[in-house]
């Protein structure tokens, strides 16, 4: 496909930019098919600014000599245009950060203003940067991925008696959103999968996800079962499931849906675990927010966070109705609670909601941080986000197509990712010693997943990502995260390994907002950054020297 | 002594505020303390409760398991006994009704408090913190400003100090006059000066103007302060009350400047609430955070019509006023409100802390403190309710200060030589009554009393054991980059100080052994090249417990902000949760019928082989399993 029919004005010049921490800046602005490149020449030095397209989230254009028109599509803080025709151009990022553009000559405005939202949603996989982008120091020959399902099962020796590799979805035929290999119990053989998978939504049938060493308990994840109207068992299901808890004779299964919701859900074919199929299983319901709910809940948030109203009781108002942190509580409360039947209950879990991909793999790999240390390492929890999120098969290009700014109507969009991250945060910042990973880190991931330069976060499985090619035709994150120029700067310094989990107080005075992400362009954040900064030097002064 | 009826009672129940743990031990009454003693053998816990921390202590009626007794402190620690005996509790419960209602000074702590210090060294910690020199080291005396001896011996004012600070043009008649235009005497007087650019921070309380009444030394003493600095050409006069209150006061004969009247002045409401809404919002917010299973919204909309925050930020929004006022117009300005020793000294102090540097050093705050709150005569003694006085004098004004503070050391982590830990112990102790420096209301009383002579000083305590304060992050080289602080008050910076309001829940702090070996590594670390890390303190006297061992965060050079400062939040073992588990109360998910009480450690062996319902205590959630 051709960009440049799509570019009709590629350069202007005398353009002002203005964004956060910085003086405007007159340069000028280049459009190309990836990137809008800003540079400016200020006697010798010139500065460059290069945004990715892929990162703006909506766009606002207002232009100066249609009368009317431009009161209409005004945003807040330009107050000085310039006189002759002219336009200015708003850009709302998905980093959250907002960005102004103020181009002389109308017709240029908006052909840039076209190129731009014609340019920043493109939805074929293979136009997306990644493809494009191909830095000097790194190779594709580079391995793509951090662990494959294989050397997973064969790291964890002490389940392999229980436990098998199974490649039933070696051809995605059974699972889709699966990887080509799951653990399963060993004495499940591979018809019985199959027929498992039929009776789960999306073929989701319970696959192993965490196993805990000190007991020996296991989580596992699938989708809803599709029991239906009118109640429908499987044999093979139960049986998997009757394998599971082998021995120790009792599990828990972790609903992510109200009670009623999962009652709700067998009108439309799916369902639950009733007590008289699965009797040696004690269902507990937690309701999670998804969908539109959830990105509903971070338009609300950041709405509110932009408001710089001085009144504080309009700020808590916005943030209780934006219900975010409720969401945060629900999300470490029910992780929380599935950590604690693995590890003081001592029963293995299966945890799943209506389709086993959001807040399935949300509370699964919370509790997984909360029970597991090796998880807690930065390689460890890039691994976990690889397992749990990527080969798991969590849909990132429908949920993050959008973040908080857009106008374009919600289909598929929902910042589970995010609401990951924020939890993580949560975590980390009440076990400041017992995560290897920094706050830097989880902001560097919260904006790759909307827009990146690597190819980790494309597509929607780990099928698609192999038909398109992603893994030959794009550089790997993760991989790049774990470079040693750039494993330093995502690391903790404070880092004190510790075997023991980590409850979370889960009190609501223990949760904050994350500021690092949601107040980041505030005037405020730039020295608290660098705080930070300079501390994270001291310590790691401190540990050179001894 | 006379008044302690059971001193030990056994079997007593420690219920956890937000969970359904509960330890049990034994429950000691002294002269001085409240002291709890868990009876679980190794890593006994204790809890020692200062009777002057206590403020109400209330009798709940009798229960299946005992008689409830809930204390709740001024330190914002609340504990729940549950005592089997009846008549042990009444006995408890009235024995400390009488000794939580001193009617003399001389029954405070302070007086009987004896640190096995000897005189010398009890005289040196009275001198530590000089005011005179404090004055001096902001340029005062200079060729505008001086010391005057009017009120040598508390005649014209007796709740300000002897030492007084006033511009050279004001004589005597003068500074008469105008104290007795003045509330209470309080005449403007000098607290701050900015030499950079010769500005004065003034003080007074509220001018006796009614509707008409003026007062012409009054207004010759504004004149004079607006005509010892020469660059500007005004005064700004700050009545830090909100309009409403400030004219119905006139009603009272009291009230504001008339701008008419004063020449070159520039008047100015801020907004600050009075005492009495202070205490019933920060009321409201004590019971928003103490209820159980509170929800992220409850909390949420609690703190907002508590309004607490709403005051916090009305309180610095007051301070950055006069902060610009007098470091950007180089303006001199005047702070009033009714008094002049409650919002005034809130602002002043504030204020001056963010112009000046040095008052964000440890031994610059003690300064601070005793300049703009001690001596300067707020009411220690009534807000702080030392005797058993009226209820409506209570107010935490000074807790308030401590939180704005908290709010800036939040902002500007590198800023403060001083961590949270600090004005923990700060506030601790203008509670504790251990210590001389904040009893009574004024110096004058104080004198009265002998304290220095009679008590110990708070701040050679703190100061002795500095290090224990200090900042990790601190940076002496940020002064120099940022003299005047310019912190943000949008509502989204501000927060809720948990560390303040849940100190002693340990819920929701989880802490364990592991923490504090990772702290001797770090701390060890640290001494390898000369970073010097706070000394292991020894275990101190008895009576001195209550304030080392169980209030002290268990990260001590961890005590900062930013993530280090969390490090105190540290990991929950399961051991302890299982220990604590035990003996619960349970809430059970669709049960119906009778419900059997069932330790944890009892679950764990029969799970599996027993047939009967078992029921399964998750602190996360409640489920109910059967067999």
């Amino acid at each position: 496909m051709e960009f440049s029919e799509h570019i009709k004005t590629a350069n202007v010049e005398d353009v002002v930019l203005r964004r956060p921490f910085h003086p405007p800046m007159q340069g000028t602005l280049c459009v190309t098919g990836h990137h809008l490149l800003f540079s400016n020449r200020d006697g010798d030095s010139s500065r460059l600014v290069l945004l990715l397209l892929r990162n703006i989230d909506a766009i606002e254009k207002s232009v100066e000599n249609l009368l009317g028109y431009s009161s209409l599509f005004s945003s807040t803080g330009q107050s000085q245009r310039p006189s002759v025709s002219s336009g200015t151009i708003t850009l709302k990022c998905k980093d959250l950060c907002v960005l102004q553009l103020d181009i002389p000559g109308m017709e240029e405005c908006l052909n840039i203003a076209r190129s731009i939202e014609y340019l920043s949603s493109l939805d074929i996989v293979s136009d997306m940067y990644p493809f494009f982008y191909r830095p000097l120091k790194l190779s594709l020959q580079d391995q793509w991925g951090l662990s494959s399902p294989e050397q997973n099962y064969a790291q964890m020796e002490e389940l392999q008696d229980r436990w098998r590799l199974s490649h039933v979805n070696k051809d995605y035929s059974v699972c889709p959103s699966y990887p080509p290999a799951v653990i399963v119990p060993h004495s499940i053989d591979d018809e019985t999968l199959v027929k498992v998978a039929k009776f789960r939504q999306g073929g989701r049938f319970p696959v192993l996800c965490y196993y805990h060493r000190k007991n020996g308990m296991v989580i596992m994840r699938s989708s809803q079962p599709l029991t239906g109207a009118n109640r429908k068992r499987c044999r093979e299901d139960e049986l998997l499931l009757q394998a599971v808890i082998d021995g120790s004779g009792l599990g828990y299964i972790i609903d992510t849906r109200s009670n009623q919701q999962a009652q709700q859900a067998r009108m439309t074919g799916g369902g639950f675990e009733s007590k008289s199929s699965y009797s040696c299983w004690k269902r507990l319901h937690r309701q999670l927010e998804r969908g539109k709910v959830l990105q509903e809940s971070l338009i609300k948030l950041v709405e509110a966070c932009g408001d710089h109203s001085h009144s504080v009781d309009r700020w808590l108002s916005k943030l209780e109705n934006s219900k975010w942190l409720s969401h945060v509580h629900t999300a470490l409360a029910t992780a929380g609670l599935l950590a604690e039947c693995v590890e003081r209950d001592g029963h293995s879990v299966l945890v799943h909601g209506s389709e086993g991909t959001d807040a399935t793999l949300l509370v699964s790999s919370l509790a997984q941080l909360i029970l597991d240390p090796n998880t807690r390492t930065l390689d460890g929890f890039l691994g976990l986000l690889e397992r749990e999120w990527l080969l798991a098969g969590h849909p990132f290009q429908h949920r993050c197509a959008h973040s908080a700014y857009s106008h374009a109507r919600l289909r598929l969009e929902a910042p589970v990712f995010v609401l990951l991250l924020d939890c993580v945060w949560q975590l980390a910042r009440q076990f400041p010693l017992a995560m290897g990973f920094s706050e830097p880190l989880l902001l560097r991931l919260a904006r790759e997943v909307y827009a990146s330069d690597y190819g980790t976060f494309l597509c929607n499985s780990d099928q698609e990502r192999c038909a398109a090619g992603v893994k030959e035709r794009t550089h790997c994150l993760f991989q790049f995260l774990l470079k040693p120029s750039e494993r330093e700067h995502y690391s903790n310094p404070l880092y004190e390994p510790t075997e023991l989990a980590i409850w979370p107080s889960i009190q609501p005075q223990s949760l904050q907002l994350w500021r690092g992400l949601f107040l980041r362009w505030t005037q405020h954040a730039v020295h608290l950054e660098k705080a930070q900064e300079e501390l994270r030097n001291l310590v790691i002064e401190c540990r050179g020297a001894s | 002594m006379e008044h302690i009826r059971t001193p030990k009672v056994e079997q007593v129940r420690l219920l956890d505020r937000f969970s359904n743990k509960s330890t049990s031990g034994t429950l000691h009454l002294t002269a001085t303390h409240l002291i709890f003693v868990e009876s679980n053998a190794d890593g006994a816990q204790e809890i020692w409760i200062l009777h002057h921390h206590i403020g109400s202590v209330e009798k709940l009626s009798l229960t299946t398991s005992g008689c409830p007794l809930v204390i709740q402190c001024r330190n914002f620690r609340v504990v729940h006994f549950v005592v089997q005996r009846e008549r042990d509790c009444h006995d408890i419960y009235s024995s400390l009704l009488r000794l939580l209602r001193p009617v003399s000074y001389e029954e405070l702590y302070a007086f009987s408090y004896n640190p096995k210090q000897n005189e010398q060294q009890r005289e040196e910690g009275w001198q530590l913190i000089d005011l005179g020199a404090e004055f001096e080291r902001m340029g005062v005396p200079c060729d505008q400003w001086q010391l005057t001896d009017v009120n040598r011996n508390y005649k014209i004012c007796e709740t300000y100090p002897r030492d007084l600070y006033v511009p050279i043009t004001a004589s005597k008649p003068i500074i008469v006059g105008s104290s007795k235009f003045r509330s209470k005497g309080r005449f403007p007087v000098l607290t701050y000066f900015y030499q950079e650019k010769k500005a004065a921070v003034c003080r007074c309380s509220q001018p006796l103007s009614g509707f008409s009444a003026r007062c012409l030394e009054d207004e010759s003493m504004l004149q004079a302060i607006s005509k010892a600095n020469h660059n500007s050409r005004f005064v700004y006069v700050m009545d830090t009350r909100p309009k409403l209150n400030a004219m119905a006061n006139r009603a009272a004969g009291k009230g504001y400047e008339n701008e008419d009247n004063y020449s070159n002045i520039r008047f100015q409401f801020v907004g600050i609430e009075n005492i009495h809404v202070m205490r019933t919002s920060l009321q409201k917010l004590l019971e928003v955070v103490g209820t159980r299973s509170l929800s992220v919204n409850d909390y949420l909309l609690g703190l907002e019509s508590s309004g607490w925050l709403r005051h916090v930020k009305a309180v610095v929004d007051a301070a950055i006023f006069l902060t610009k006022a007098v470091t950007v117009e180089g303006a001199s300005v005047l702070v009033h409100c009714s008094d002049g020793w409650d919002r005034t000294a809130q602002v002043c102090s504030l204020g001056a802390l963010l112009m000046d540097p040095f008052y964000r050093t440890i031994k610059g705050f003690m300064v601070l403190i005793e300049k703009d709150w001690i001596s300067f005569g707020h009411k220690f003694a009534d807000r702080c309710d030392q005797l058993d006085g009226d209820p409506k004098e209570v107010s935490p004004v000074f807790t308030q200060f401590l939180e704005c503070v908290w709010q800036l050391t939040e902002q500007f982590p590198q800023a403060f030589e001083f961590n949270e830990w600090l004005l923990l112990q700060i506030h601790e102790h203008v509670h504790s009554c251990q210590y001389g420096n904040f009893l009574a209301n004024n110096q004058r009383r104080r004198e009265e009393l002998q304290l220095k002579d009679r008590t110990h000083s708070l701040w050679a305590f703190l100061l002795s054991e500095g290090q224990n304060y200090l900042n990790p992050a601190y940076c002496h080289t940020y002064a120099d980059s940022h003299p005047v602080l310019e912190p943000s008050t949008l509502p989204c910076h501000l927060k809720f100080w948990r560390n303040m309001y849940h100190q002693f829940d340990r819920s929701m702090h989880p802490s364990n052994r592991q923490l504090e070996d990772t702290i001797m590594k770090l701390e060890a670390r640290l001494q390898k090249h000369g970073i010097s890390p706070p000394p292991q303190t020894p275990r101190p006297p008895k009576d001195q417990r209550t304030l080392l061992n169980h209030t002290r965060p268990h990260s001590l050079i961890l005590g900062a902000p930013l993530s280090l400062k969390e490090a105190q939040h540290q990991e929950e073992v399961g051991e302890e949760a299982k220990k604590c588990c035990s003996d619960t109360e349970r809430t059970v998910e669709g049960s119906s019928g009778s419900e059997r009480k069932e330790s944890y450690g009892d679950l764990q062996g029969t799970y599996g082989a027993n047939v009967e319902p078992a029921v399964v205590s998750l602190e996360f959630g409640v489920a109910r399993m059967t067999c």
